[in-house]
């Protein structure tokens, strides 16, 4: 497949190994931010691969396991009324609240459906007048401009029976965050390629200034991830701390216009609770005014509800790169895809699942 | 959850309002919302993320970036 496989070709992913050795002369820590960027590592092998020196810490960016456990209790709440037809992308359906799983509550008689698109939310409305159909809209800047269509869409076509409960998140508020914490070892930031192609670069420049912190656009495929890093290191070595853009197929210093405007029409930002994290300030997306009447969190009465963590989950620590899924005495054992005490291990794209999925477990 | 996957425009139309493309990944075909790529066209390659195309990968930029690849390892062979 073209954009594809000519980001995997072996020989180059070797030569650059070998040039990013002869560049490293002590230990680095870089940060890749995004989870899908985690899986395409640990799948690849690539940290594995890297000198020694250069220490990859996995970030919080996957949506599915930032979701503060309190809103998935909500979520799950809105899934067992019987007048709800409850919408989620597909990760989500298995992530634990305080008491079972989406899956659970389907099994129970709860009408959950996975959709692909949040447009397929507006037929099903459009074809279940007697229901309420709500939306579980999780995601980072890359997801909002789709989630925010939905709504848009909604007012325009006159479907007054939709809702979304709203979880997104986005990213640079999240990487000041690491960045101010006073345990943080991140030195470099590979800056995650898909939320870029939205939103571009330009909000990351002040943060690689103010914290003097390279941070290098990178994209999802081996040479993509290699030559992120490579850059990250180039200027780490060499005492600067600049935005670079090494996904330039796919990634303009704007970004999208179209998709930002879109954005900014639907959605302001707010305060956003990160599960293990803590709040955020301005690190989320919430409904504008103007669609209150589509705000589930508005139209459901959803006070009241207890949530409670499972105690031996360190998945905090992990989603903050401070400590490594192998780190925790439940990974493999107690914790694993099947059996997940948090949402590390159930999503595809947390940390702890990729770690397991690609076998890291079998190696302590 | 940010996984955006390459594929080729091979038709575009509208419905109800809304842009719409077939785009070929690899042999699967799928309708993607264009409303954010009014400028793209057929033939051209678009990053897809749940049921959106969000940016059109760029032919020259792709052509760049490997050939820099190249010469950055070239150059390790020589030390």
């Amino acid at each position: 497949m073209k954009y594809i496989d000519e980001f995997r070709n072996l020989e180059l992913a070797q030569s650059l190994l070998l040039r990013l050795r002869a560049l490293v002369t002590r230990p680095w820590v870089v940060m890749e931010v995004c989870g899908g960027q985690t899986h395409s590592i640990v799948r690849y092998g690539l940290d594995e691969l890297l000198p020694k020196e250069i220490e990859l810490a996995h970030g919080p960016g996957c949506p599915v396991c930032v979701t503060a456990l309190e809103l998935i209790d909500r979520a799950h709440a809105l899934a067992r009324r019987p007048d709800v037809i409850f919408c989620s992308f597909g990760d989500m359906l298995r992530v634990p609240g305080s008491s079972g799983d989406l899956f659970q509550i389907r099994s129970q008689g709860g009408d959950v459906r996975v959709v692909y698109s949040p447009l397929e939310c507006l037929k099903l409305a459009r074809a279940n007048p007697s229901k309420r159909v709500v939306f579980f809209a999780i995601g980072f800047e890359t997801t909002a401009p789709a989630n925010a269509m939905s709504v848009w869409q909604a007012r325009a076509q006159g479907i007054d029976n939709y809702a979304m409960l709203v979880s997104h998140v986005t990213v640079p508020p999240a990487m000041t965050a690491i960045l101010e914490s006073p345990n943080n070892r991140v030195q470099a930031f590979l800056g995650a390629g898909h939320v870029c192609a939205v939103m571009g670069w330009e909000e990351y420049e002040p943060l690689a200034a103010r914290y003097r912190v390279p941070i290098v656009v990178t994209g999802f495929e081996p040479l993509d991830l290699l030559e992120g890093i490579f850059r990250a290191v180039e200027q780490l070595e060499g005492g600067r701390h600049e935005v670079v853009n090494a996904y330039s197929r796919a990634v303009s210093r704007s970004g999208n216009p179209a998709a930002r405007q879109m954005i900014a029409q639907v959605f302001e930002p707010c305060d956003r609770a990160w599960r293990g994290i803590g709040v955020i300030p301005g690190s989320g997306y919430r409904l504008r005014e103007e669609f209150a009447r589509f705000d589930a969190a508005r139209i459901f009465d959803l006070q009241g509800i207890v949530s409670t963590e499972p105690e031996n989950c360190i998945s905090g620590l992990i989603l903050q790169g401070a400590r490594r899924p192998s780190d925790c005495a439940a990974f493999g054992t107690a914790c694993t895809p099947e059996t997940p005490l948090g949402a590390t291990m159930v999503s595809a794209e947390g940390a702890c699942a990729a770690y397991y999925n690609y076998g890291r477990h079998l190696a302590r | 959850m940010c996984l955006a996957v390459p594929g080729k425009i091979t038709e575009l139309r509208e419905e109800s309002g809304v842009a719409l493309a077939r785009v070929d990944f690899g042999g699967v075909a799928r309708d993607a919302c264009m409303a954010y790529l009014p400028e793209a066209a057929v033939g051209d390659y678009v990053l897809v993320h749940v049921g959106f195309a969000i940016t059109r990968l760029d032919e020259e930029e792709a052509a760049k970036t490997l050939a820099t690849l190249k010469e950055l390892g070239e150059f390790s062979e020589l030390e």
